[in-house]
């Protein structure tokens, strides 16, 4: 087990360097060159050539590179090209909100799916599993901008029953007046491909031998479906969910744009708008290294949930 | 369509892979119905290209946000109510009362500051003060909102030159244009972008996997090693990485984008067939009459493999579409004398408050339809080509 996550950790440093590199590159030599950027549209070659010292272009690119990974490595990236706030001041203020708003969709999206496929699932075949199969497949197909778009409008705007958008202080505050109606969009947006996926994961299970056991030993159909094969089902929908894990970390960012949440995902649309690099390369490099050890995690919880499993 | 066909002159010829899969797909009946939408949609988009249809897509047919025929005029009472949230356009009714709400106090600034001629602080005279005056020390005075009521009473007065339409069948956006002719427009460049880009990630991912999983060794893990890299940020966050260092629109832009970050998926499946069908027999057969690595690859392998890359294609056309519809929504996308479906949308959000939704409800039903339509279609072809259903 130890040996596992050890060659794991260690399998993990090629790939990491690899994100410094691809970062690198991108932000370096496609990039252009930041000075003209930052200075504006007027600008003289003085002004130019002072933040191009004071952002170590001039330097040679192995230097550049080392002072990226310095970066990394103590997590200091300067500050904000937009706002002149610290660039890990920004990360740090910015997950709460986002965690605030993307905890409570995970969570209730999964149960609230889970539970309408183990339905539709059981009852499979028939007009209401086909029926609320064709309306996932509808519901997919509007794009997210819309439920977005019209739930703010109707909801928020000609309805008042949720704020339009706002963040307060407390967390209370935020969690129930102002992330109520963005959790509520978030659920629906994510219910029908979810519900659809797990349906599939289920009828995997459902048509098994042991399945068929335990109804013949006389178990009742509650127990069936909730003990025997929603256990076994849990185990790729944990999978599923632990593969989502990652883009907590970068949020909903549709969601956090259109409520003005101060999360991480408005703060990297902000930062793409703003060609404020120094945010965009912070977060790029933080996330992949977040997704890694959540990969890890997700191998070790798959290996606690199905003792079949062998790590190798 | 025979593509991977075991046909000996003997023997009678037995179906092929791709015979199999199309008579299965003419006896499914949504699977037909599903690919005459996907087929009308393409030929939309083709009409379009070539100019023959909505080519005149920009042009001002009808009153700012003429609604659509079945509701009769514009309702103008309704209008004058809204005029407080309203952000000019509304107004083409009453092209007399357009006033730039700052004229009075520039003017006044430009008076007092410049101490040169004083403008008569008059409702149209936006346009003509709109030279800024330079007060030394690169200070001006500078009207913040002014290019944008120069516009406003530009398109006031050309409504008020030229006869418009009160209401067209689709309704018409904020300067007047045919929303149906938008949504053909927008059809043509979300179908374009979700295509050229998928062509571009199933060849790209193709490519690798079939050279990774064929030859193994060091270029494998060469691959993998790229594979992890793409896959380690969360593709949203690539891809609007990219875009911010690219920092420059154009469909060409989106599709390589969209092209570059997203191949893996199609690489790890491309890559484990091939691992499976390099030991194969005939590969060795056709190893042993001296076929080169390229021809094994290429001539022998794909044809057993293609399957597989095709329907990632229709999978991935879907995704992109979708993914195209949000970067230009962000403004991100299509740089801004295209219309996508995304741009609509972008436009339609600020629509929507001031009561007018017919541009959001054609391009959501035009996407919708595609999309359910192309999903359905991808099923059933991912059926069809599945050669363990026989």
């Amino acid at each position: 087990m130890s040996a596992f996550i050890l060659r794991r950790l260690w399998q993990m440093i090629p790939t990491m360097l690899g994100v410094v590199l691809l970062v690198f590159f991108l932000f370096n030599f496609v990039g252009g060159d930041p000075a003209y950027l930052l200075a504006g549209k007027i600008s003289n070659k003085e002004q130019i050539e002072n933040i191009r010292t004071q952002l170590g272009i001039n330097q040679p690119y192995y230097i550049q590179l080392w002072i990226f990974i310095k970066q990394i490595l103590t997590g200091d990236f300067g500050v904000s090209w937009a706002t002149n706030e610290p660039v890990s001041h920004i990360i740090a203020t910015r997950i709460g909100p986002s965690l605030t708003v993307l905890v409570p969709i995970l969570i209730i999206e999964t149960i609230v799916a889970v539970l309408i496929a183990l339905a539709v699932a059981y009852v499979r075949g028939s007009l209401t599993d086909r029926a609320i199969m064709v309306v996932c497949t509808m519901a997919m197909s509007v794009s997210l901008l819309v439920y977005i778009i019209v739930g703010q409008y109707v909801l928020a705007y000609k309805f008042s029953w949720f704020p339009v958008q706002g963040w307060g202080d407390s967390f209370a505050e935020n969690l129930f007046k102002y992330s109520a109606l963005p959790i509520l969009l978030g659920v629906a947006v994510g219910l029908a491909p979810n519900t659809r996926l797990y349906r599939t994961f289920i009828l995997d299970e459902i048509n098994q031998d042991y399945v068929r056991t335990a109804r013949a030993k006389g178990l009742s159909e509650h127990k069936v479906m909730l003990k025997h094969v929603l256990r076994n089902a849990l185990i790729p929908i944990i999978t599923n969910l632990m593969i989502y894990l990652p883009s907590l970390l970068i949020g909903h960012f549709l969601i956090e744009r259109f409520f003005s949440i101060p999360g991480i995902g408005r703060e990297v649309i902000l930062a793409v708008e703003r060609s404020d690099f120094p945010v965009i390369k912070a977060i790029t490099v933080y996330v992949a290294a977040a997704t890694m050890i959540s990969n890890l995690l997700a191998d070790l919880l798959y290996k606690a949930v199905d003792p079949r499993v062998k790590l190798k | 369509m025979n593509a991977a066909s075991n046909a000996s002159p003997v023997y009678q010829a037995s179906p092929g892979l791709w015979t199999l899969a199309w008579r299965r797909l003419i006896a499914d009946r949504v699977a037909m119905v599903s690919m005459a939408v996907v087929g009308a949609f393409l030929l939309l988009t083709l009409a379009s290209g070539t100019g023959l249809i909505a080519e005149n897509w920009n042009d001002e047919i009808a009153v700012g946000y003429a609604p659509p025929s079945i509701f009769g005029k514009p309702d103008i009472s309704g209008r004058t109510k809204m005029s407080k949230h309203d952000d000019g356009a509304a107004v083409n009714a009453y092209p007399g009362t357009v006033k730039d709400p700052l004229a009075e106090d520039i003017a006044e600034l430009k008076a007092t500051l410049g101490g040169g001629t004083s403008a008569s602080p008059s409702a149209n005279t936006a346009l003509d003060t709109k030279d800024d005056i330079d007060l030394g020390d690169g200070l001006k005075v500078v009207d913040p909102i002014g290019p944008e009521m120069a516009e406003i009473l530009a398109t006031t007065r050309m409504s008020t030159e030229q006869s418009r339409a009160e209401s067209l069948l689709f309704g018409a956006d904020k300067w007047g244009h045919d929303v149906i002719k938008k949504v053909i427009k927008g059809s043509e460049t979300s179908i374009f972008v979700g295509f050229a880009a998928a062509l571009v990630a199933t060849l790209i991912g193709t490519l690798l996997g079939a050279v990774s999983g064929y030859y193994g060794g060091w270029i494998d893990d060469l691959l993998n090693w790229f594979y992890s890299i793409f896959t380690a940020i969360p593709y949203l966050l690539l891809i609007l990485a990219i875009a911010a260092v690219l920092n420059q629109k154009g469909v060409m832009t989106i599709v390589l984008i969209l092209g570059l970050t997203g191949w893996t998926g199609i690489y790890r499946l491309v890559r484990a067939e091939y691992i499976k069908h390099s030991t194969r027999e005939y590969v060795q057969a056709a190893d042993a009459i001296g076929a080169s690595n390229a021809r094994r690859m290429f001539v022998h392998i794909f044809p057993n493999v293609s399957h597989i890359s095709l329907v990632q294609l229709s999978v991935h056309t879907v995704g992109f579409i979708k993914s195209e519809v949000i970067l230009s929504f962000l403004g991100f996308g299509v740089p801004v004398d295209k219309v996508s479906w995304g741009s609509m949308l972008g436009e339609a959000q600020n629509e929507l408050i001031l009561g007018y939704w017919w541009q959001l409800a054609a391009a959501t039903i035009a996407m919708a339809i595609l999309v359910t339509a192309f999903s359905m279609f991808t099923d059933a072809l991912r059926d069809a080509l599945d050669p363990k259903i026989k």
